[in-house]
């Protein structure tokens, strides 16, 4: 009886939202992989088939959570936490290599991919660290632990060689910033954001020279006491100073394919057999969808296997090119929706874990969905993180849904919230 | 339990303004790629779309009795995909295709390195028969099939330079025509050539969407783009096929030509040059060294004699000039010249006969003094002013007869041959010059240069008392809606009073039946043949015996003329090889075998 009220007060927006992309998903992975031998969608030897299992799987435990006391995964953070560290760290000793990088263990015939739990636990820990009573996101010791608590799980991920996994965890800075912790960050970061891709666009020197010259003009306009010359200067040596790091890491810290994916985004590069194929025909199957689209399987470009890792990382493409721009825009509507759902919600939440732990998987979310979709249009670096929901792959879509399920359970209980 | 802490919930703007305007960037970005920018359509459609070109069958040739002459037979290319290509058991299949290892290994790595993944010819040109037994067991051999190819056939040996021949087009011929892309076939020569418009057909188009891997997929559309090819026409020709492989079998050993008309329409009935070849030979993948082979042959087979060799038509051309002389009515059929055989002068004659000569006998014994008398009178007649209206007047008779220019019509590159102009002689001469001047016109002999074809086409003009047509080869197409050139059945007419071609004709037929007749020996039982010997001087060596002919007289079915070069009389072997075309024409059948075997055994004195 009490599951009956539980379902009764659930979002119901949020949840058609989520059944919404993952049917989406379903379909758009039926179309990618599609095999006119194995027509039928439940059929287990084709990936559409195994999708249709992780989902009842997802749905299963989805609904499992439900029933779970509200409590649970406050009280669990830590552990849960834990146990995903656990896992990232075993997956350096036991794991398999699939695509160049070790993040994958393998249980039998499914494998598990730990970092996709890890940014769960990520969520609950630093939910659970947040939302404790005498916490002060202003001091310093506060910050630190918190950043302690995404960057162990980021670091560890970053050792296994999937660097855009590990980029994911950035995004919980932002749950950090609404929890109080100074915007100057946000600032700094887009300040660094910008001189990194103009360092890498234009040479070194022209950089420096524009920011001398924005020093000129801002010596010229302040308030000219000591006090705040130095600290311009400070700040223009620290600006140089990054730029000339930057230059240096791009051309000794990364890895020669890494660096030819900036290339290509920034159009330094025009490389369409190598690392710049997928790109290429991910666009080109994106961009031959026109206003509306060819039809549902009629995506010649991603039927017929243009488009590598089309069923994964690049699904968006199939969405492109057999639903046009209609379906690619409904499509990003629709995330934005699940998004600002999210916070929505979470703003309306009494207890500040169900709050920041809303906040933190719409962040999750977020990144995904912008890096992805970015990526398969060619805005970002061909970075290997999936399409929530919408990527074929059984972890990813469980991880995804369990983050949801347990919002939503936070969600329904919040009246019990004192 | 809420502890009274900064609020900093105004800070969800912020982070939803930063949600809202990255999806806005993904939007517009999304809105250049796919509705802004059409270069990805392009793109896709270069990627995934092939065009695949249907071949029509090209069109048959026949002869006038429905003779297949040329059609078109399939030979099988077997293609390879060298990356499909694996666990081929090489022993047996090297056994299956007759070949060695070494070329297997060879083939293979050629074909990788042109492509593994688009397909290549392993093998080309498999015959029917290999075909059927290696296509049987193809499928243990994945990454191979057969393609089928077209080639023409001739089932007959013969008219190799009426026909033609098809080759690969080049690079000037698909710059003129887009229709042709590289490796297609075209008319190369001869009927081929000519009618290539109507023989090709239309191709069609098959639109396929390929896989990644290059792989045929599905009809792009089902099939909706999609073009049928359009077969090509069908072409019967005038040609006699017996008649023509007839000649053929009569000129071997020689070098000269045969040309028979059909003298109501002007069709072609045969056209022989000799020495000829093999048209088989010139097919597909023998094409280019044979035709190096015929083309540094001294004997020059490639050369067609009948349209495009040119000599001085002798004393067939005495037809012509008495013709025009009585129709300038200073001679009559009564008129008589004298004749003092070798004495007589400026021209003497090489026959002996009784004298004074009339028309009729002129003819028959072909006296030069009588022709030089009709001529001069002729010039100098009281009708025209002076000698250059009698020559324009001259001038004018004889090239209606087709003479001294190109036909316009199927039949590619005749030659004009050569009927002087008036001002050739006024250049000549300074202006000054008369009958005597030019007196060797009279017997066909000096500046006058004729082709084989221009002589049967003058017998045809004869024979029906004054009209001829373009001769040409095509009778009909196989499809009656496509009509015909309508210059082909353009009756040209001769000013000339039919009365003096009835005349003229009598004469003609003497020299088959006279009792002088210079043609007397190869005179026909129950057909009746009207005729001229010729002898052609020439400078380079033996004379060329000629012969121009009809028959039967009274409604002649075939006009013809026999070249034989370096053969010395007309009378000796022109005139037994046209009245066995003629008896092989008109009896179906040749019942002088002793003539035949004459005229086959002469080869070897010929030569």
């Amino acid at each position: 009886m009490r599951s009956k009220t539980i379902i009764g007060k659930i979002d119901i927006w949020l949840l058609i939202i989520y059944l919404a992309l993952v049917v989406v998903g379903l379909l758009s992975i039926y179309a990618a992989a599609y095999n006119e031998d194995f027509p039928h969608i439940y059929d287990m030897s084709q990936n559409y088939g195994k999708q249709l299992l992780f989902i009842g799987i997802s749905l299963a435990v989805g609904f499992m959570i439900l029933l779970i006391d509200a409590k649970f995964f406050n009280a669990f953070a830590y552990i849960i936490y834990g146990l995903s560290i656990v896992f990232l760290l075993l997956v350096l000793v036991v794991g398999s290599k699939i695509s160049g990088s070790t993040s994958w263990i393998q249980l039998g015939s499914f494998s598990f991919q730990p970092s996709e739990f890890a940014k769960f636990g990520t969520a609950l820990a630093l939910a659970h660290y947040l939302s404790q009573i005498d916490i002060d996101v202003t001091k310093i010791k506060t910050r630190v632990t918190a950043y302690g608590i995404v960057f162990l799980p980021m670091l560890l991920v970053l050792a296994q060689g999937d660097a855009g996994s590990a980029s994911v965890f950035l995004i919980f800075l932002l749950v950090i910033y609404r929890e109080g912790m100074g915007g100057t960050i946000l600032i700094i970061g887009l300040v660094a954001a910008t001189l990194f891709i103009l360092s890498l666009c234009v040479s070194k020197w022209y950089v420096m020279i524009g920011l001398a010259v924005i020093f000129a003009i801002m010596i010229v306009l302040i308030n000219r006491t000591r006090q705040n010359i130095l600290k311009l200067t400070a700040l223009l040596i620290i600006a140089c100073a990054f730029v000339f790091s930057v230059d240096y890491a791009f051309y000794h810290v990364l890895k020669p394919h890494q660096r030819t994916r900036i290339n290509i985004v920034i159009g330094k590069e025009k490389d369409t057999k190598g690392v710049g194929y997928n790109l290429n025909q991910s666009m080109i199957a994106i961009g031959s969808g026109g206003f509306s689209g060819k039809g549902y399987l009629n995506g010649t470009m991603t039927k017929y296997n243009y488009v590598p890792e089309q069923h994964t990382d690049f699904i968006f493409c199939t969405v492109g090119e057999e639903f046009g721009f209609v379906g690619s825009s409904m499509l990003v509507l629709l995330y934005l929706a699940l998004i600002l759902r999210l916070i929505h919600l979470a703003e309306r939440q009494r207890s500040a874990f169900s709050r920041i732990y809303g906040y933190g998987i719409a962040c999750v979310f977020f990144f995904h969905f912008a890096i992805n979709i970015g990526m398969t249009i060619g805005l970002v670096p061909v970075i290997g993180i999936p399409l929530p929901f919408l990527s074929y792959g059984g972890t990813s879509l469980l991880m995804f849904s369990t983050m949801v399920s347990v919002f939503l359970k936070q969600d329904a209980n919040r009246i019990n919230i004192l | 339990m809420i502890k009274n802490k900064i609020n900093y919930s105004h800070r969800k703007y912020v982070i939803g303004s930063i949600f809202i305007l990255v999806a806005v960037i993904l939007l517009i970005k999304l809105f250049i790629i796919q509705v802004v920018d059409d270069s990805y359509k392009l793109s896709s459609e270069s990627n995934t779309l092939r065009y695949i070109t249907q071949y029509p069958s090209r069109g048959k040739i026949y002869d006038r009795n429905g003779k297949l002459l040329v059609y078109n037979d399939a030979v099988y290319d077997l293609m390879i995909v060298p990356r499909q290509a694996k666990n081929i058991d090489t022993a047996a299949f090297c056994k299956l295709l007759n070949i060695s290892n070494e070329t297997y290994n060879n083939n293979l790595k050629k074909a990788k390195k042109y492509s593994s993944i688009t397909p290549s010819i392993f093998i080309a040109q498999i015959s029917k028969e290999d075909y059927g037994r290696i296509a049987e067991v193809l499928y243990r051999y994945p990454g191979f099939y057969f393609q089928t190819r077209s080639i023409r056939q001739y089932p007959m040996p013969i008219a190799a330079h009426t026909l033609g021949s098809i080759g690969e087009v080049t690079k000037p011929e698909m710059e003129r025509d887009a229709y042709y892309k590289l490796g297609d076939y075209i008319g190369k020569s001869g009927i081929e050539k000519y009618y290539e418009n109507k023989l090709r057909g239309k191709k069609g188009i098959k639109i396929t969407v390929v896989d990644v891997h290059n792989r045929e997929k599905e009809r792009y559309m089902n099939g909706a783009c999609d073009t049928l090819p359009v077969p090509g026409a069908d072409i019967i020709l005038g040609l006699d096929a017996d008649l023509q492989a007839y000649g053929e079998y009569l000129m071997t050993g020689k070098t000269g030509s045969i040309v028979a008309i059909e003298p109501s329409t002007g069709q072609i009935l045969a056209m022989v040059t000799s020495p000829t070849y093999n048209p088989n030979e010139l097919v597909g993948r023998m094409r280019g060294n044979r035709y190096n082979e015929l083309l540094n042959d001294p004997d020059k087979p490639l050369i067609n004699r009948a349209i495009s060799g040119t000599y001085p038509p002798g004393s067939t051309f005495k037809m012509i000039n008495g013709l025009i002389s009585l129709q300038s009515g200073v001679v009559t059929v009564n008129t008589a010249y004298p004749c003092s055989g070798p004495e007589s002068t400026p021209i003497k004659c090489t026959h002996y006969h009784s004298s004074p000569v009339k028309l009729y006998d002129a003819i028959e014994n072909s006296c030069n003094p009588y022709f030089w008398y009709a001529f001069q009178d002729m010039m100098k007649a009281p009708r025209f002013k002076d000698t250059k209206e009698a020559y324009a007047f001259w001038y004018n008779l004889v090239t209606s007869f087709g003479l001294g220019r190109t036909f316009k019509s199927d039949i590619p590159f005749t030659v004009p041959g050569n009927i002087p102009k008036m001002e050739y002689y006024d250049r000549l001469y300074n202006g000054v010059w008369n009958a005597m001047t030019i007196r060797s016109l009279s017997i066909g002999q000096g500046e006058i240069l004729i082709t084989p074809l221009q002589m049967a086409n003058v017998a045809a003009a004869i024979g029906n008392e004054g009209f001829y047509y373009e001769p040409h080869y095509i009778k009909s197409f196989g499809d009656s809606s496509i009509a015909i050139d309508s210059t082909f059945i353009t009756k040209h007419v001769i000013d000339i009073n039919k009365r003096h071609f009835k005349d003229v004709k009598k004469g003609m037929q003497n020299v088959f039946e006279g009792q002088h007749g210079t043609a007397r020996m190869s005179h026909i039982d129950s057909i009746t043949v009207g005729g001229k010997t010729g002898t052609a001087e020439n400078p380079h060596g033996l004379d060329h015996s000629i012969l121009m002919a009809f028959a039967p007289v009274e409604n002649p079915q075939i006009a013809i003329a026999v070249v034989v070069e370096n053969a010395g009389f007309g009378s000796t072997w022109a005139a037994p090889i046209a009245s066995l075309m003629i008896e092989k024409y008109i009896r179906g059948y040749v019942k002088r075998k002793n003539v035949e075997q004459k005229v086959l055994t002469i080869n070897e004195s010929v030569e």
